[in-house]
């Protein structure tokens, strides 16, 4: 299998997981060099840990900030985000 | 993140109320609805239209009622389900709330603990094992996974990372239904996510077309110099 075979199966997979059901559809058929990048699944843990993205069930009750800065520590990182926070909700 | 939320949520009625009213006034609430954002909230309290897409009502169980609720980004649950206790007459509160899917993230294999998460770093850490790491950090292009794709030609790629929008010429294959508009994303023939942009042209266009920007680059990811800035062509 070349690289862009690699590579676009790579994409496919990354549609199913978005729940993507759109073709594809090729305007010029390419090869990729291997010289430069490399298939995203082959990153190692650092360049995982500076370039990617964790599904976390947050618990309840710290807010997502607190979280957020906990896997910083724990991951030892500078930098991270997180994707929305849940209204505080009372019992 | 701007994507669509998925929910289960719990609402309490104040009162008995018949389930056939029930459900057809949980069904008036999908669709395109009006908020204005509580008090306790990080943006401006102004009047806004949302989408609910679906509620599907999983149990019913006086004075309980279980939900899983499909919305645009943005919408309140808590307010959503104190308005249909309003139209029913009887009021009624969000109990419990939880999100089960953000954008292409759900509750699946992906979805691990901060417990889970420490475990990982142990045995990568300690045991030099990163199975379980690798399993916990999943490469960033799954982030937008959801959204319509555009990949690129190794050439193109350097300039994008520059500040470049995509011209045709560059594209190597691409997402149908793609519409002017739509925000896309660009990946290289590895599947490395380059940048998000919107699209300028629709689909068709773009398999017509031999100039033109395709995408406009609104905000690059791949660091430049992963592909060179100037592409030389190959000497047969």
């Amino acid at each position: 299998m070349g690289i862009a075979d690699k590579g676009i199966e790579f994409l496919r997979k990354l549609d199913t997981f978005g729940d993507v059901k759109r073709r594809w559809i090729i305007k010029v058929e390419s090869e990729t060099d291997f010289n430069y990048g490399k298939l995203p699944y082959e990153r190692n843990v650092d360049e995982l840990l500076n370039y990617g993205i964790i599904n976390l069930d947050k618990p309840p009750g710290p807010t997502s900030h607190e979280v957020v800065a906990w896997a910083k520590k724990l991951l030892n990182i500078e930098k991270a985000g997180h994707g929305g926070t849940l209204v505080p909700v009372h019992f | 993140m701007l994507s669509n939320k998925e929910y289960v949520a719990v609402m309490q009625i104040h009162k008995p109320v018949d389930e056939g009213k029930l459900r057809e006034v949980i069904n008036e609430f999908v669709g395109r609805i009006y908020q204005k954002p509580p008090v306790r909230s990080s943006v401006k309290r102004a009047l806004r239209i949302k989408e609910v897409y679906s509620i599907e009502i999983l149990e019913v169980e006086y004075p309980y009622v279980l939900m899983r609720i499909s919305c645009q980004h943005g919408t309140y649950v808590r307010k959503l389900i104190h308005d249909i206790g309003e139209v029913l007459g009887v009021g009624a509160h969000m109990r419990e709330l939880r999100r089960v899917k953000t954008g292409p993230f759900k509750e699946d294999e992906t979805l691990i603990t901060l417990h889970q998460l420490s475990e990982a770093l142990y045995m990568y850490r300690e045991l030099n094992d990163d199975t379980l790491l690798r399993k916990a950090i999943l490469p960033i292009e799954y982030a937008v996974s959801h959204l319509p794709k555009v990949a690129v030609l190794d050439g193109a790629v350097g300039a994008l990372t520059h500040g470049a929008d995509l011209a045709v010429p560059g594209i190597s294959m691409f997402h149908e239904g793609i519409r002017k508009g739509d925000t896309v994303v660009v990946f290289t023939l590895k599947g490395e996510l380059v940048a998000i942009g919107q699209a300028m042209m629709h689909s068709e266009q773009i398999i017509e077309a031999s100039r033109g920007i395709a995408v406009k680059i609104k905000r690059v990811i791949m660091s430049r110099g992963t592909y060179p800035k100037y592409w030389k062509s190959r000497q047969r």
